[in-house]
This record gives structure tokens, C-alpha cells and sequence, in this order.
């Protein structure tokens, strides 16, 4: 079942070989709303400011091949890196409070951070954005071109080994006391687990691997906006989450390769009312359809068996 | 320079108790019912919209206006408590979160279908423009007026919380829901009256601020986070926390960037952090 | 009854498809592809008043000017930018590669202008900047031609005159971010050099402005004049807390760049706005036959919507691409309509204009105007004018 899952977007390169670019994108949000999930629906952390690490991210690769440092693994790497320090940075903050608390604080975050990146625009462009992002070939052998071919791949090759990497650490002990913490936070001390040290680690898991998104953002288009930092792709990006649905990890990336198509699509027919289709959208899946499209698909499954027996 | 200094605590306490009657209902919301409410600002945006139409299309006078937006958002209020949140009051905070972002959508495009992207203008009356003379300082009139409604309505409010069978109903619903019920108290009445309450001073909140904080249809997103931090860093559930926290607020925000306009924007979010290591169930919490 | 085609009918009837079929050869000839222009606009969000501007000028010049150029015939498709530069970006490769537009034309932000500028390196196409206002913008690729304005060019004659009409002091206010600050820049320079003093560059956050506090500041540093310029939509609530604060009783003029006094919401903003001096490079009062055609042709076909300085970007802008194709002779090569372009010099709507061979970007007359009340509406009456201004800081 997963490898036929991961056998569509091979597929998808040959017979779709005009939207590359737009795949391409998908993966991005995909790995984005991976890092929420991780977040979101495994440790019940509510982040309203997680663009945060995804513009961190995206600035450091598209400032250092700016400025000379165009080897793009590296890149990623050091993008990761950065946005999970400051993620670690802000997890006192955020593991420390309740629900309202957390809100307010990420979304603080998120808002200071836009507003730094603004300031500092003779490093970071400030709202004209960062361009001049020329990227080295990857491997020394594939150039990022116009027909985003290589994009297409290195994007969902990353996706993948990332995917892999957040699967067996959901599926770890260390996965399974997150997934107790969710259950039961007030419990957890009890069997001797350190709640806020698990939630920590596992912000700054999200916030590095959001950081990776980001840089691939920049690597791919060779532009980074301040847009990467702001409220509005926060708030899509738990749309896109909470579409596929939270906690499945692939919910997120079902959530953002509908939501991603279903933008593209309708904004060819009417482009004015999106806003308002998202947001009645979001009251009827929350109203409606809890678990997103893989909870709702899972549950179907699960009558359709439990009428057969 | 001690002119100047109150000219700017004046401006920070008008901006400040601006903030506060436009929050207080989500404070309420909030320590009552559980319930983040992050649409609560377009509440207050529809309170702003109605003024305007009110005032350009039917030619009332701003102040008689203003009742009419409370009422307007407070029928709001009810009708969609009655509908929808009454439904997710036992969902988790997650899901309020996007069930109100989702409403936020919804309002802001359907203000941009009918009004348009841009800021809507405000004609006040003559008594409210301009400045004053208070003690040789030159006062606005209009922030005068606001710091007088808001006064008004917050010993209103008190009035009714202390001294009534209704705030005492508020009051025991607060503390123990369960407990409130067993002795017969209409606990889902309290909870429609009161959202409707709370929605009602966001609309007349917003038709005060259109002059202050300016109208738009990005109004409930802009300003989210300051009524986030009121409630926050005041304490959900009570009326003197965020009172205090929103007139702090307020005068932080002005002081800071009268006097270090380099800096005067990060001033908020520095006051944020401090105050949630320092105090981090609020400065008159409750329930957070 | 075969007999009835007699030899003389069925040379008739030769001679009319003779000539039938090389009327259709040389159609075919000329026929050739269409021209296809790819125009990428805001057409919603914030900004959604800007795309709906240029869009209605844009097919305004085609229904004026009629869809053929060249023999062939005009294709516009307008796409929506999203406002997100990879969007943008996505757009325009797709609009290239997959819809062979010949030209790229619009952007109403920096930074989609920015990030799009390598496609159209990369595929060789034009792309036409029509709203756009930062100075940079043309240098990024050798296919950009603008034909709207840039930032710095309308801001440096509010500098001198403010100077010339014995404003000595003055404070600046600027929303803090890029546009804001290249404003801030050039006035500054402009102004000091001239002589005058700024006595303070007083700057407003990007994200929840309130502007009472830097209002009250300017207040008390008594200048002569404040420069303004805040993001579009900003200005009714600078104006209002000016006119509350009773800055000009205090003897305080504010002085701006057209943007402030939009004539998109001129009206809608009433009051407040009289008596603002800015400088701009267009006016809806314009007082020449050529604008007084165009003011009244858009009206017309936008329901009585006043036309705007976004308005002329866009209309220009297609003036630019019709006349280039001509030039050619229909041969849409990406640098040869380049090369056609550059130079070229015509009467817009707004006065005189020409490109600038060597920067590809535009040179033009900026005017002095002040929002004066007449007939009932608000308009911008121009009294003052710089010819042939260029962008200062390339």
C-alpha cells in the first residue's frame, strides 16, 4: 500500500511532465506540513508561527548560495541546522505554557521574526526579497533548470529520506512516550518520562525539518520572499495538515498535495473567492470530519470491515 | 518633557482600554467556556462595518451608531453560539483553533466582497475632533471620549458581574460548571447570554476603533495577537487582569514608540515574553 | 443540363477560386501565430485594486487600438500572482513553456517581479513591468523594460520643491520597509543636498501601525513640512490622525508622493486629503486632449471607475508592445523587440515619455500637484512640472 503510494509521483514525472515545477512545490509542502505533524498531531503542540523555521530555513540556503556557497546538500544541511537551533531556542517558551499560551507565544514568534527579517533587509532583501540565489550544480552534474527536472527529484528525494527518518521516530520509543504525553500528559512523570524534554526535542525536530522545506524553496526557485516567514503560510500549512489529517504523518502530505491542487485549480476559475471557499472549508472538516481525509478514509474502512464480519 | 510624558501615557491609556473592551469578551469566552475563539475579532470588524453603513448609507450619526453595532454583533454572537461553537465547546483547543480560523476566512472575504480591500473612512462628529484643553496639555477629544466609554462600560460590567443574579450565575459557571448545573443554574443560557455579551462589546469595541485602529478586512488577523496577549498576560476569565494587561499594553506600545522609534515595535513582543516567564497563568489568572 | 456550364461560367467560376485561394494563402501568410502576452497581476488580496487597474487599461488599449498588430492577432491571458513569489515564478514557466506567450508583462510587487526576472532571461521573452516601483527591478534581467514609474524618480521633486518654497525643516515619516526606505533615502538626499535640514526620519512598524505616537512626535520637532509615504491604503489613517492632532494649525504641511492621494480612493478619502501637495507622474486631471480621451473611454468601459497611475502602467505598457511589433514587423524575438523598445518615445496619457536605452527604464515628466475639490470630486490639480526625470540612484 505505501509503495504504491510512493510509486504515483515516479509516475507522475512521466505523465505530467509540463507541471514538474508545480510538483516540485507539493513536495515542498509536503515536507512542510511532515514537520507540523510532527508537531501538531503527535505532541499536541498548537503552532500558529511554524513558517517561522521554514523562512529560517530558507534564508540561510538562499544566503549562502548568495554569497558563494551554492552546493546545495550542504546547504540543506546547514538550513536544517539553523532553523532547529532557533526552534530549540523557542521551545522554553512554548513547552512551558497551555494552549493559550502557545498560541500567543508561536504566533509572537512568528510575527518578530517577519519583522526582523524586515529590518535587516540589506541582508535579507527585507519585503523586496532575497534574489540572486544561484545555485551549484547538484552533484557537480544536474543543473536547476527552467524545466524543473532536477527540482522535481531532489525535492521528492529529500521528501522521502526525511519521511523515512520521521517514521521510525514516530514508531521509536521515543515516538510511542510522545504519543503517551498526548494521551495523558499529566500521567507521564508517573512512568518516570520527562514530558517537557520529549517536547522540546521533538519542536526542534519540527522547526529543522521545517528549516529543510524552506531551503529547498530557495534552492528550487532561487528566490526567497519574506512571505516564507509570515502568518498566512502558517495558517495554510495547518489547513493543509489538519485536510489530510493529523497524526498519520501521511495526512500531511495527502493534505498538502490536495490543497496545493485544489489552489491551482480554482484559482484559474475564481480566484476572488478562495479565501472564503479555505475557511468554510475548515469550519466543515472540523464540524464534520475530524480526522481529515486519511482519518475519514480509515474510518470508512474500518464500517465497511466491521459490517463484513 | 513631563508634557510630553503624560501626552504619551494619555495616548497609551486611550489605545490601551481601546484594546480592552474589544478583548474582554474574549477573556470571558475564554475562562467560562474553554474555548479559544480566534474569530473573535471579526466580531468586532462587523461591529466596525456596521457603523459604516449605518453612517454612509443611512446617515446615522456616529454615536447613535454605536449601540447599534454592539447590538448587531452581540445578535451575532448568539446566533452562532446557538449554531456552531455551542457544538465544539468539548472538542480540543486544536480544533476550536481551526474551527475559528476558518470563520476568520470566511469573514474577511466576505467583508472584501461587500466592502472592498481598502480602509474605510469615518466622518466623527465635530465634538470629537480636534484637541483639548486639559491643564495646559493638548488632549485628544476623541481619546478622551474613548477612555470615558470604556470607563463607563467597565463599571457597567462590574456592576453586573458583582451585584447581579446574572454575574453571580457567570461567576459559579466559571469556577465549577458541573456544580453550577447541580444547583440549577441554566448553564447554557449563561453561556449564550455571555458569548452574546462578550461578541456585542467586540462590535462596539471595533465601531469605536475605526478612527484608531483603522478598518479593513484584514482587521480580525491584524490585531489578533494583542487581543491574544490582553487575555494571555491577563488572565483568562476576569476583568481586572486584562484590563490591566491591555492599558499596559497600550502604554508600552505608545512609549515605546514615541521615545525609541528604532525599536518601539519589538517593544510588545519583548513585554510578551517577560510576562509569560514571570507570570505565566496571568497577571490575575484563573484558568489559562 | 451539363451545357449550362458554359465555358465562360466555369472561368468565372476559376477565376473566383484563383483569387480565393491566394487571399487565403497570403492571410496564411500574415496569419501567423497569434501574440500571446502573459499578464500576471494581483487580482486579489491587498493589492486587488492594482490588477483590476491595469487589466481594465490593458484591454482598453486593445479595444481602442483594435486586437491586430502586425498581422497578428492580440491573445491576452491574465493570471492571478497569489500574491507569493515561487507562484509567480510557477506561473510565468508555465505561461512561457507551456502557453508560448511571447511576451511577460504586469507584476504588481517587487518580489514577484524579482523572482520571475531569470525566467525571462532564461527563455528570452519581455517582460514588461508595468507596476512594480522599485529601482532595481530592470537590472535584473537584460529583458526587462518598464513602463510604469520607479519610487525614487517621483520622490526626488517633492525634495525640491519643498526646498524651493522655503520649507527649511521637515520630518519624514516612512513606513519601515524597502519602499518605505529607498523613499526616505532619496527625499533625505535630495533635501540635504539641496540645503534644507530633516530633523528627524521617523519610522513606523510594517505590521499594526498606529500612528499617534509618531504624529505626536512629529508635532513637537515644529518642522515646516512632513514627508509622508506609507503603504497604499495606509494614507486615510495618516491623514485622519493629521488632521486630529491638528498638525496643521501647527503650521505643518504634508507633502507626499502621488501614491498617498491615490486617485483610485481619492474620493472615498474627501476632506482629509485637501490641500496635499505631492509629486507624481500622473493625474486623472491631467489637462491634455490625450488624457481627457482616456480618462473618459475608461470610465466608460469600467462603470464610472476613475482611472489611476497603475492605469497608465498598464495602458503604456501595451502602447510599448504594439508599437515594438510593429517596428519588427511582426517578428516577436525576444531581443530584438527588446532593442525596439528602448528608445522609443511617445504622448501617454500622462504627458511626454520615452525609454531609457541604456537602462531600459522610463524617463518622464513628474508633476506637482495638490488635491483640490472641484465639480464635487476630489482630484489631484497639477500647477508644476519636472520634464525628462530619470530614476536617480542607477
Amino acid at each position: 500500500m505505501e509503495i504504491a503510494f510512493w510509486l504515483l509521483p515516479v509516475a507522475a514525472y512521466f505523465i505530467f511532465p509540463r507541471y514538474l515545477t508545480l510538483g516540485s512545490q507539493i513536495f515542498i509542502a509536503g515536507l512542510f506540513a511532515l514537520s507540523l505533524d510532527l508537531i501538531l498531531g503527535y505532541a499536541r503542540i498548537i503552532s500558529l508561527g511554524h513558517a517561522a523555521f521554514f523562512g529560517v530555513g530558507a534564508y540561510t540556503a538562499g544566503l549562502l548560495a548568495k554569497h558563494g556557497w551554492g552546493e546545495p546538500i550542504s546547504g540543506l544541511a546547514a538550513a536544517a541546522a539553523a532553523a532547529a537551533a532557533v526552534g530549540l531556542l523557542t521551545s522554553v517558551l512554548v513547552v512551558r505554557g497551555q494552549d493559550l499560551t502557545r498560541l500567543m507565544v508561536t504566533l509572537g514568534i512568528g510575527l518578530m521574526l517577519y519583522e526582523v527579517a524586515n529590518r535587516a533587509s540589506s541582508i535579507t532583501g527585507g519585503v523586496d526579497g532575497l534574489s540572486g540565489v544561484e545555485m551549484n550544480r547538484l552533484f557537480g552534474v544536474f543543473a536547476f533548470g527552467l524545466n524543473g527536472k532536477t527540482s522535481y527529484w531532489y525535492c521528492l528525494a529529500v521528501l522521502f529520506i526525511v519521511f523515512c527518518f520521521a517514521r521510525t521516530l514516530v514508531r521509536s520509543p521515543f515516538g510511542l512516550s510522545l504519543r503517551g504525553i498526548r494521551e495523558g500528559e499529566r500521567r507521564m512523570p508517573a512512568i518516570g518520562v520527562s514530558v517537557h524534554r520529549k517536547l522540546i526535542a521533538i519542536y526542534t525536530i519540527g522547526a529543522g525539518i521545517a528549516g529543510i522545506a524552506g531551503a529547498l524553496l530557495a534552492q528550487t526557485t532561487q528566490f526567497v520572499g519574506i512571505d516564507s516567514l509570515g502568518f498566512p503560510r502558517s495558517a495554510e500549512l495547518m489547513i493543509m495538515l489538519v485536510l489530510g489529517g493529523a497524526g498519520y504523518l501521511y495526512g500531511a502530505l495527502v493534505g498538502a498535495a490536495t490543497f496545493m491542487l485544489l489552489q491551482d485549480y480554482l484559482s484559474n476559475l475564481s480566484a476572488v473567492y478562495w479565501q472564503f471557499w479555505l475557511g468554510l472549508l475548515l469550519v466543515l472538516l472540523v464540524l464534520f470530519a475530524r480526522g481529515g481525509l486519511i482519518g475519514g478514509t480509515l474510518g470508512l474502512r474500518r464500517r465497511l470491515i466491521g459490517k463484513r464480519t | 518633557m513631563i508634557g510630553n510624558l503624560i501626552g504619551v501615557l494619555f495616548d497609551g491609556v486611550a489605545y490601551g482600554s481601546l484594546l480592552f473592551i474589544i478583548s474582554i469578551g474574549l477573556s470571558v469566552t475564554m475562562g467560562l467556556m474553554n474555548f479559544v475563539n480566534l474569530a473573535h475579532g471579526a466580531f468586532a470588524m462587523l461591529g466596525g462595518y456596521v457603523c459604516v453603513v449605518l453612517m454612509t448609507r443611512l446617515g446615522v450619526p456616529f454615536l447613535a451608531s454605536l449601540p447599534i453595532a454592539f447590538a448587531a454583533a452581540a445578535l451575532a454572537g448568539a446566533l452562532l453560539e446557538r449554531t456552531l461553537y455551542r457544538r465544539l465547546y468539548r472538542a480540543t483547543h486544536l480544533d476550536q483553533v481551526l474551527f475559528s480560523i476558518g470563520l476568520v476566512f470566511m469573514s474577511m472575504a466576505g467583508a472584501t466582497y461587500v466592502f472592498g480591500s481598502q480602509q474605510q473612512p469615518v466622518q466623527l462628529p465635530a465634538l470629537l475632533r480636534g484637541q483639548v484643553r486639559v491643564f495646559g496639555l493638548d488632549l485628544g477629544a476623541y481619546r478622551l471620549f474613548l477612555i470615558a466609554i470604556v470607563i463607563t462600560v467597565t463599571l457597567a460590567l462590574n456592576w453586573l458581574i458583582e451585584h447581579t443574579r446574572f454575574g453571580a450565575a457567570i461567576r459559579a459557571s466559571v469556577d465549577n460548571q458541573q456544580a453550577s448545573a447541580g444547583l440549577g443554574i441554566n448553564v447554557d443560557r449563561v453561556f449564550s447570554l455571555t458569548f452574546a455579551l462578550g461578541s456585542g462589546l467586540a462590535g462596539l469595541g471595533g465601531g469605536l476603533g475605526i478612527d484608531v485602529l483603522g478598518l479593513d478586512p484584514t482587521f480580525p488577523l491584524k490585531y489578533m495577537v494583542y487581543f491574544l496577549l490582553v487575555v494571555a498576560v491577563g488572565g483568562a476569565g476576569t476583568i481586572k487582569g486584562p484590563l490591566l494587561a491591555a492599558v499596559l499594553l497600550g502604554v508600552f506600545d505608545v512609549a515605546g514608540k514615541y521615545y525609541a522609534p528604532q525599536i518601539g515595535s519589538f517593544i510588545i513582543y519583548v513585554v510578551m515574553v517577560i510576562m509569560m516567564l514571570v507570570f505565566p497563568r496571568g497577571l490575575v489568572g484563573r484558568r489559562a | 443540363m451539363r451545357q449550362k456550364f458554359s465555358s465562360k461560367r466555369r472561368q468565372w467560376l476559376t477565376g473566383v477560386a484563383a483569387v480565393a485561394t491566394a487571399a487565403s494563402l497570403r492571410r496564411l501568410a500574415w496569419a501567423a501565430d497569434p501574440l500571446k502576452i502573459g499578464l500576471i497581476l494581483p487580482l486579489t488580496g491587498p493589492f486587488a485594486s492594482t490588477g483590476r487597474q491595469v487589466e481594465a487599461a490593458c484591454r482598453l488599449y486593445v479595444a481602442r487600438n483594435g486586437d491586430m498588430v502586425a498581422g497578428r492577432k492580440v491573445e491576452l491571458t491574465v493570471k492571478d500572482d497569489t500574491g507569493a513569489p515561487e507562484v509567480t515564478k510557477r506561473i510565468a514557466q508555465e505561461l512561457v513553456v507551456q502557453d508560448h506567450v511571447n511576451i511577460l508583462a504586469g507584476f504588481g510587487l517587487t518580489p514577484l517581479a524579482l523572482a520571475t526576472a531569470p525566467v525571462a532571461t532564461e527563455a528570452k521573452v519581455p517582460m514588461i513591468i508595468m507596476a512594480a516601483a522599485t529601482s532595481i527591478i530592470p537590472t535584473r534581467s537584460p529583458f526587462i523594460v518598464r513602463s510604469g514609474f520607479s519610487l525614487p524618480q517621483v520622490t526626488a521633486p517633492i525634495a525640491e520643491w519643498a526646498l524651493k518654497n522655503n520649507n527649511r525643516r521637515v520630518v519624514t515619516l516612512v513606513t519601515d520597509y524597502a519602499p518605505g526606505l529607498d523613499a526616505e533615502k532619496t527625499f533625505v538626499k535630495r533635501f540635504s543636498d539641496g540645503g534644507g535640514t530633516v530633523l528627524e526620519s521617523l519610522r513606523t512598524p510594517l505590521q499594526g501601525p498606529d500612528y499617534a505616537p509618531f504624529l505626536q512626535r512629529t508635532k513637537d520637532a515644529k518642522p515646516d513640512a512632513l514627508f509622508v509615504f506609507v503603504p497604499s491604503g495606509q494614507g486615510t489613517a495618516v491623514m485622519k490622525q493629521f488632521a486630529e492632532r491638528e498638525l496643521a494649525a501647527a503650521g505643518i504641511k504634508m507633502i507626499s508622493t502621488g501614491d498617498l492621494v491615490d486617485d483610485d480612493i481619492l474620493d472615498a478619502i474627501g476632506s482629509p486629503a485637501l490641500g496635499i501637495v505631492s509629486s507624481f507622474h500622473y493625474s486623472a486631471a491631467h489637462p491634455s486632449p490625450e488624457n481627457k480621451a482616456y480618462v473618459d473611454a475608461f470610465m466608460k468601459a469600467n462603470g464610472g471607475m476613475r482611472p489611476n497611475f497603475m492605469s497608465v502602467g498598464g495602458y503604456d505598457g501595451m502602447h510599448l508592445i504594439y508599437e515594438a511589433v510593429k517596428k519588427t514587423n511582426g517578428d516577436v524575438d525576444g531581443e530584438k523587440l527588446v532593442s525596439a523598445m528602448k528608445g522609443m518615445t511617445w504622448t501617454s496619457p500622462r504627458g511626454p515619455m520615452s525609454i531609457d536605452p541604456a537602462t531600459r527604464d522610463v524617463i518622464q515628466t513628474v508633476y506637482m500637484r495638490k488635491v483640490e475639490l472641484r465639480d464635487g470630486h476630489y482630484w489631484n490639480i497639477e500647477f508644476d512640472k519636472i520634464d525628462n526625470v530619470k530614476d536617480p540612484s542607477v
